[in-house]
């Protein structure tokens, strides 16, 4: 963005699988630039300092904070959002899943935590319910006390596991 | 009887069953997902930060390091030149366009602060207080800008200390002569006596640490003025978009019909955004300012600083018992310390009136005597969180009655058996004043207790020990507070509403529209009035659609707070839909030319009411009402939308009663806390989406857990906030936390006919009593106690000697 100082950098980005390219600030984090250049709001700001998970994203497969890595470092790679992750139905079992528990109260921290509970679906399958509850630990939710995000996402993985097996 | 049940019985026009006919039986009791869910699973909501606006400027503040300290010279003018800046502004310069306010209630007698301006102006009283206001056309410009502020500061002596505060040292306002905001005592009589005749008295001093409400979406505002028109849109993460509206009319000098509030999506609430904030008026004066837009939305480290803190009390307790288990007194003094200003418009003197008002309360004792000080101190203001002042007077009355259970060797669930006020005993008036309509301590006491295994775990227990692992179970008994009729905030003047309305609206498509006072948060407001409205009006739950939070479209109303929301607006929607039944009704009846006691509304349709026979889908009702009334009889008007309002009258509170229980394994080598289980049982009367409810007490319940064991607002005596961040505030982890088995006895209030009473509350109100008592358990063996919350591993050594 122009009116940032600073330096700034042509930066090309196979965003939610579509290719951008913006001229964006050297200093900005890749979640400012997905909110305010590109409109994407699904991602969301809760800390700024990387503990929270609430804008955590997906570069090149793996899940990252998105306040924690700036945009210009995803030059040439992919990164996927909540917004396309959505449209492309990678997310439905989870989002099925979580809206069947109620597993989101005021939805700041949803978004984060599917993409947290998709990467655990994606590479541990056959986790535990100790071990959803310890990969969740990086991300912070104050409304449900955690218990209904962790049935939700245990119910996916065994919908995703019989699927398998059929 | 389950709520349909009663819901239905009370209905004169109960839909009957019919061979093949699918009838509504109501969606009350049922466990629907909420359907606004489903835009917030897919990042598509609509919070504050997410708008778009043309011209919008961003807000920043210039914030005081001191806790304490005089502002000698402020120079703005080259945070002014930086590129970008619209505007840099003191305290002085808003003041022309923001009236300051005191925080008091006529009710909370003799309660004082002073004046308090949106910036404040030449002297800071805690660290993050705002002193100036840099407007830009982007945040980081802002924040870029906020680097050339130049200030000189003198310090100025600071009072942290509440013991200190309360002797007043150092008065922090000298016009008010000391540092006391609000006193109060109460003594309903011969206590000396009672505590003269115990056979054991005992007594304790309990600390609560102060602890925050960590919304993950921050304080957010959005403020648009338009200067053609002198009218004010505010984009708000608030609760109570009518009093804010209100608000926002008296200090900014705009007439209230030309302010209105939107708040769409909101991320967590719990309490912290139903107050007046210092930089959300300055946002607001800034758009009158430089009409155009400006939005504020706080980082983390502002929301340390400045969103509300709560729960630093220091609570000395004496109770009296007989020897054979009898408690016969309570009698308290706790200490308060607020920050240096009273928050308004709710004032900073209700959680410790609630610790007055609740201490004591699941028992049948009859004397009581209570003195409370809430003083000034130079750290962030506290006000009221959820649950405000029931995890203090629970935890601290649960703590004392297991002391003095212990005492007399006797079983922690027998000594409450004995002293819970019996189930039969109501109406009953506590030695307070408190007034309750129907309680279940003990249905939900021997609930419990059956739910956990109580016994079962006892065993267990003694056989850990014996291996050398320290187990403890902890109880915790409450009452609370939920439903507040007008003698919470109304007779003391505040203008917030006790009442809520609900409007609604049969479309010409036969769909049904909500307007509901009451807003959504997150707890699902709006999920559990469209099952009434549908149950109400005889449709499905997929014709409702639920409109709140906009004071320019729905009915006035107070909000979210106190557990009101399914008591309040609930019952209000609930009449509003039955008032539409029987309009519709009307129609039909002028439509089929028959009797209107002859039809009923159900499955989206006009039924027959003794057949269930459809006879009109509520489409053609909805086409004739609107398109053909010329086809209606000729003095015949259709009335399609209809308002009914909601007032709790006969309590003053609707209060609910429950019990919780904590296990936990205490590590006596490194004082480590490990929560193994969690339970339950609350009555709330009418559980509208069992679900829902269940979500919220475990939301609660986990709140209070971080109270318990690790939030700690940590402030050094020069009154700098020392873990202000999401990294050093500890707020719990999901692997941290154990599974919550929740429970419900069912006693619906009289006082309306939904019979809701509230639940939000509940879990944060008990936690923390039941898990330290659960700690104070597993240590009781080697002879430790702890007193002092968020019990730390460091206080739990401490207490073994060990450190």
């Amino acid at each position: 963005m122009s009116r940032l100082p600073g330096t700034e950098l042509d930066t090309t980005i196979v965003l939610n699988g579509k290719p951008v390219t913006r001229r964006i600030p050297a200093r900005q984090h890749l979640v400012d630039f997905l909110r305010e250049e590109m409109g994407l709001t699904g991602s969301h700001v809760g800390c700024e300092h990387g503990v929270c998970g609430a804008c955590t994203v997906r570069v090149d497969g793996e899940i990252v904070r998105g306040c924690l890595m700036l945009a210009v470092q995803a030059n040439g790679r992919r990164v996927d959002t909540i917004e396309g992750l959505s449209d492309s139905g990678e997310l439905a079992a989870l989002q099925s899943a979580f809206h069947e528990r109620n597993a989101l109260q005021c939805g700041f921290c949803t978004p984060g935590m599917l993409m947290a509970a998709l990467d655990l679906a994606n590479n541990h399958p056959d986790a535990t319910r100790e071990q959803i509850r310890a990969h969740l630990s990086g991300n912070y939710c104050r409304c449900t006390g955690y218990q209904s995000i962790v049935d939700a996402i245990e119910a996916a993985l065994e919908q995703r596991r019989q699927g398998v097996k059929r | 009887m389950n709520a349909p049940e009663r819901l239905y019985r009370r209905r004169a026009e109960a839909p009957k069953k019919a061979p093949g006919q699918a009838v509504q039986t109501g969606y009350i009791g049922k466990s629907e997902p909420r359907a606004n869910a489903k835009r917030l699973l897919q990042g598509r909501g609509a919070y504050v930060d997410d708008l778009r606006f043309p011209r919008l400027a961003h807000a920043v503040f210039f914030r005081s390091p001191y806790a304490h300290a005089r502002l000698m010279h402020l120079d703005l003018s080259k945070a002014r030149a930086q590129p970008g800046v619209i505007a840099a502004v003191d305290g002085r310069a808003l003041a022309e366009y923001c009236t300051p306010w005191v925080a008091v209630l006529a009710h909370l007698k003799g309660i004082k602060s002073p004046p308090q301006h949106a910036i404040a102006i030449e002297r800071a009283c805690w660290q993050g207080e705002a002193m100036a206001a840099i407007v830009a056309e982007t945040r980081a410009q802002a924040e870029d800008a906020l680097a050339h502020v130049e200030a000189e500061w003198q310090e100025l002596p600071v009072v942290t200390d509440m013991e200190a505060a309360l002797r007043g040292d150092q008065v922090i306002h000298p016009e008010l002569g000391d540092n006391i905001c609000f006193r109060r005592e109460l003594d309903v009589g011969q206590v000396d006596a009672a505590f003269a005749k115990a056979d054991l008295v005992v007594e304790e001093t309990y600390d609560f640490g102060r602890h925050t409400g960590v919304c993950m979406e921050t304080r957010s505002i959005l403020a648009d003025y338009n200067a053609a028109d002198h009218s004010l849109t505010v984009y708000h993460a608030t609760q109570a978009p009518h009093m804010m509206q209100d608000i926002f009319s008296r200090h900014l000098g705009i007439p209230e019909a030309n302010v209105r509030v939107i708040c769409k999506d909101v991320g967590g609430s719990y309490g912290i955004k139903v107050h007046v904030y210092p930089d959300e008026m300055a946002t607001a004066a800034l758009s009158v300012m430089l009409r155009r837009p400006v939005k504020f939305v706080a980082d983390r480290l502002e929301s340390f600083l400045t969103d509300i803190h709560a729960r630093e009390h220091r609570v000395k307790v004496r109770l009296a018992v007989s020897r054979a288990g009898d408690i016969l007194a309570f009698e308290l003094d706790d200490l308060t310390g607020i920050g240096p200003y009273s928050v308004y418009p709710r004032t900073s003197g209700i959680e410790g009136n609630q610790v007055v008002n609740l201490t004591g309360g699941p028992y049948k004792h009859q004397h009581y005597r209570a003195k409370m000080n809430v003083v000034f101190t130079n750290k962030n203001v506290t006000c009221q969180y959820r649950a405000v002042g029931h995890p203090i007077a629970v935890a601290l009355t649960e703590a004392i009655v297991d002391l003095a259970a212990a005492k007399l060797g006797m079983d922690p669930a027998e000594f409450r058996r004995r002293n819970l006020i019996p189930d039969d005993a109501y109406p009953y008036t506590f030695p307070s004043g408190l007034k309750f309509e129907q309680l279940s301590h003990h249905k939900t006491l021997d609930r419990l207790l059956e739910l956990m295994d109580y016994k079962g775990l006892r065993a267990e227990q003694h056989a850990l020990r014996k291996k050398g692992v320290y187990c403890g179970i902890g109880l915790a008994a409450m009452i609370e507070v939920t439903n507040p009729s007008p003698a919470f905030y109304g007779v003391g003047g505040a203008r917030i509403s006790a009442q809520d309305g609900a409007t609604i609206r049969l479309e010409p498509t036969g769909m049904v529209t909500v307007l509901a006072s009451v807003t959504e948060q997150g707890q699902g407001t709006e999920g559990i009035f469209a099952q009434i409205a549908a149950t109400a009006v005889g449709v499905t739950l997929d014709k409702v659609r639920v409109i709140t939070g906009d004071t320019g479209v729905t009915p006035y109303g107070g909000g979210t707070w106190a557990s009101r929301g399914a008591g309040i607006g609930g019952e209000a929607v609930l009449q509003a839909g039955k008032a539409l039944r029987s309009n519709i009704l009307d129609v039909a009846a002028a439509m089929l030319n028959v009797d209107k006691a002859e039809l009923d509304v159900a499955g989206n349709s006009i039924v027959g009411k003794v057949t269930g026979e459809a006879k009109l889908p509520l489409a053609e009702v909805g086409r004739v009402g609107y398109f053909r009334p010329d086809t209606l009889p000729m003095k015949f008007q259709s009335e399609l939308t209809v308002t009914r309002h909601y007032t709790p009258r006969e309590y003053g509170f609707t209060f609910t009663n429950g019990i919780q229980a904590s296990l936990v394994e205490v590590d006596p080598d490194t004082g480590f806390v490990k929560l193994l289980k969690h339970w339950c049982v609350e009555d709330c009367g009418t559980v509208i989406n069992p679900m829902l409810v269940d979500e919220q007490i475990r939301g609660g319940v986990v709140q209070g857990i971080g109270a318990a064991l690790w939030e700690h607002c940590l402030y050094d005596e020069n009154g700098q906030l020392l873990n202000g961040n999401m990294a050093d505030y500890l707020v719990p982890m999901s692997g941290e936390i154990p599974d919550i088995v929740v429970a419900h006895v069912s006693t619906p209030t009289r006082g309306s006919e939904l019979g809701a009473k509230g639940v939000g509350e509940a879990g944060t109100a008990g936690a923390p009593g039941a898990v330290m008592n659960a700690i104070n358990d597993a240590l009781a063996p080697l002879g430790a106690r702890v007193t002092a919350q968020p019990c730390t591993p460091e206080r739990v050594l401490k207490a073994l000697g060990k450190v």
